[in-house]
């Protein structure tokens, strides 16, 4: 979703969410591409509302520019964590091995701990968080996830379509 | 050289450049700078108000009645909580007003300074849009947009918040050319493609309904509307903010549908094979519980909104547009397939309808003990004061009589608090419409609770000459919440006593405030008393009418429950299908 990069924007869409018993699983924002226009990723639980009233709802809001359903299929998705593990010294090998070197770094080390840093998608993060928590999860820092449309369009093409109207 | 001007200056040019006309407001620390050139304005006539309250509804009463936005002005802090309650109400009925507030100065802003209160946080949710403005140059941009934004597309209140600083400061005059808002898209048109398949369900129903709400109104879309009831011969519901928007004394019109509508329209809705739906948005009210709604119905549902589309009830064809254009639209598809041969046959349809109207129409008992009825006096209020007048309720019983007994002829007639259901209405946005149309009369039919939440106003009303007439159908209690409590509660009547036949003594209130008051307490007397008051125009007067406590408002849907459990009065249920 694009928004105009405003004070309170990021309060109307949560107090939106919020006030019509939306459900958020997670949320991200973040500059983009244009200048003085944000971009938010929401995951939403839809148990309970058909998505198009969700959409309806915050293309309602003056300040979001744009607004494009992405399925698992059709977008690419990524989520960031920071895990700080309590290792043992004989356990330390073992851990750094049992990490995908594709998705997960060290990024700090001390005598007891470890600090993992890894990108990858929601199903890899959870995955890794699952092996991560037999050695002991000190501390986890996750981000809300971000996503991206595959194939050549892009988010922005109904930005300048919607400045014509 | 370039003109300097403070950013009070420059506030009051744009709201010049905005066309408005009339502000309501109170002025306070921090909007004081504004006030100074308003008292130099030429072009804004300020009404100064008792409470923000009240300037909020009665630039929604303005708004309403001129078809204009209407504007309303306030302090920081308490001043703008005060406008929470109307925007709130305008908010829920779409009716365009912009608010100006003053804000403490920015660099108090977020320090808990006096008189500071987040108005553009705690607006949100009820507003279509709002502004904190902190650097004069982009007053006149704020302004524009609101005004832009509050009357097009589905209409609704904008709140301008403006720091006391900016308004100090020193700027430049602008007025922005063009309004640029990317992300708001009013201007939408239904396809062709969705246009046909309307008309095409249109000729394949056998029971079908005009549903008609209030958009239609807002659309202006009234003349559209009634070719299109002209042209079908599909029998018409107006709902309450719809009141009006086809003639009473239409012969499809089949009065008002929801939980106090009458048996024919509410039996029309449940019993259609096809809704009409058009500017109007399945409330609670009109629908009853939701799952048990026109069953049978599929569903045309035209708005200028696109999120009202199967937010309550699935659309098999959704019109997103402007109503006036899209029922044109509808008008000339639908002609067209009657030149190519196609036929409406409504005959049986109507027959059952007419057998509902016949033997369920609207009526009340009198009272036994020869009190005065308030049904009486509202059907008397509206037969003598005509199609012409203006008339504003306030909320409960009064106000389901007033649009059950009172008939209506024209749009813009009739002004009540629809969707938030606001006491207090009645007397601000009456004083809103008469301001707006001074020429003609304005009757605010309140309740003696109602009345009792914005009465102050009637010193705003004598001051400045608004002559605006008051009925209050006194009954002594909260009247709406004691009926209930007679049928929901085993008649454990629980604060709604509120002794407003003894006290205060609303003749002496009246003139208290300079108006002309009179007290009528027997039906011989409501004709005369309502002559007197038509006559008297140099002041406002007030009408104490002394009516019976035990009046209830008939039909009735009980909350939560199926339409079709409609009462016609306590535990009597209409027959809906007869056998002939």
């Amino acid at each position: 979703m694009l928004v105009e990069d405003k004070p309170g924007v990021l309060a109307r869409v949560a107090g939106l969410f919020a006030r019509r018993g939306f459900n958020v699983e997670s949320l991200a924002v973040g500059p983009t591409e244009i200048p003085e226009v944000s971009r938010m990723t929401i995951v939403v639980n839809l148990e309970d509302q058909p998505l198009a009233q969700v959409i309806q709802q915050l293309d309602k809001l003056i300040d979001v520019i744009a607004i494009e359903e992405l399925s698992v299929q059709a977008g690419i998705e990524r989520e960031l964590i920071l895990v700080k593990i309590q290792v043992k010294e004989r356990d330390r090998t073992a851990l750094k091995q049992s990490i995908n070197p594709n998705i997960c770094r060290v990024v700090d080390e001390s005598d007891s701990m470890l600090t993992i840093e890894a990108a990858a998608t929601p199903f890899e993060i959870k995955q890794l968080l699952s092996r991560l928590s037999e050695f002991g999860v000190a501390e986890l820092v996750q981000s809300g996830v971000v996503a991206i449309g595959r194939g050549p369009a892009a988010l922005n093409e109904k930005l300048r379509t919607g400045a014509e109207n | 050289m370039t003109e300097k001007l403070t950013g009070a200056q420059v506030l009051i040019r744009s709201l010049e450049q905005a066309q408005a006309e009339v502000v309501f407001g109170i002025p306070g620390g921090a909007i004081l700078p504004a006030y100074d050139p308003l008292m130099d304005s030429s072009k804004l006539r300020h009404i100064l108000v008792r409470h923000e309250q009240a300037a909020g509804h009665a630039a929604s009463g303005y708004a309403w009645a001129s078809g204009r936005v209407g504007v309303c002005m306030a302090t920081s802090g308490p001043g703008a909580t005060n406008l929470v309650t109307p925007l709130a109400d305008a908010h829920m009925d779409s009716i365009p007003v912009v608010a100006i507030t003053g804000q403490v100065p920015s660099p108090a802003i977020g320090t808990d300074a006096f008189q500071e209160a987040d108005i553009r946080g705690i607006t949100f949710p009820i507003t279509k849009h709002n502004y904190l403005v902190t650097d004069p140059h982009e007053i006149p941009r704020a302004v524009a947009e609101a005004f832009y934004i509050a009357s097009t597309g589905r209409p609704g209140p904008v709140l301008v918040d403006i720091s006391k600083d900016a308004l100090q400061a020193e700027t430049t005059w602008w007025w922005p050319t063009e309004i640029k808002l990317r992300g708001y898209r009013p201007h939408r048109s239904a396809s062709d493609q969705a246009v046909a398949d309307a008309v095409e369900l249109i000729l394949s129903a056998k029971k079908p309904v005009l549903y008609v709400g209030g958009g239609i109104i807002k659309a202006s879309a009234t003349n559209e509307l009634l070719e299109m009831a002209n042209l079908t011969g599909i029998p018409v519901v107006t709902t309450l903010m719809a009141r009006g928007a086809v003639p009473d004394s239409h012969p499809s019109h089949l009065g008002m549908p929801g939980m106090h509508g009458t048996v024919a329209a509410v039996g029309a809705l449940q019993q259609s094979d096809l809704l009409i739906a058009l500017g109007a948005r399945f409330d609670d009210r009109v629908t009853g519980k939701l799952s048990t709604f026109a069953p049978n119905a599929k569903v045309i549902h035209l708005d200028i909104d696109p999120a009202e589309i199967g937010k309550n009830r699935a659309a098999d064809v959704a019109l997103v547009g402007d109503a006036k254009q899209t029922i044109s639209r509808l008008n000339a598809e639908f002609s067209k397939q009657l030149k190519n041969g196609r036929t409406i046959d409504q005959a049986a349809w109507w027959q059952s309808l007419n057998r509902l109207r016949d033997t369920y129409p609207l009526g009340y008992d009198d009272p036994h003990d020869g009190s005065l009825s308030p049904q009486y006096v509202i059907q008397r209020l509206g037969e003598l004061a005509g199609p012409d007048a203006i008339y504003t309720a306030g909320v409960g019983q009064h106000q389901m009589w007033a649009a059950q007994f009172i008939k209506y002829e024209r749009p813009n007639t009739w002004l009540n608090s629809g969707g938030l259901g606001t006491m207090g209405y009645a007397v601000p946005a009456a004083m809103g419409a008469k301001v707006a149309k001074p020429n003609n009369p304005v009757w605010a039919i309140d309740g003696d609770g109602c009345f009792q939440m914005t009465n102050q106003e009637l010193a705003t009303c004598t001051i400045n000459e608004i002559p605006i007439k008051v009925a209050v159908i006194n009954n002594n209690s909260l009247g709406m919440v004691r009926q209930w409590q007679t049928l929901f509660y085993n008649e454990r009547y629980s604060q709604t006593d509120l002794h407003s036949h003894s006290f205060p003594d609303f003749v002496k209130l009246a003139e208290a405030y300079g108006a002309y008051g009179l007290r009528c307490d027997s039906a011989e007397q409501v004709d005369g008393t309502i002559e007197k008051a038509m006559a008297m125009d140099d002041a406002p007067v007030v009408i104490d009418f002394m009516v019976h406590q035990d009046a209830m408002v008939w039909p009735m849907v009980a909350a939560g429950t199926s339409n079709s459990d409609i009462k016609v009065a306590r535990d009597m249920a209409p027959v809906w299908d007869r056998e002939d």
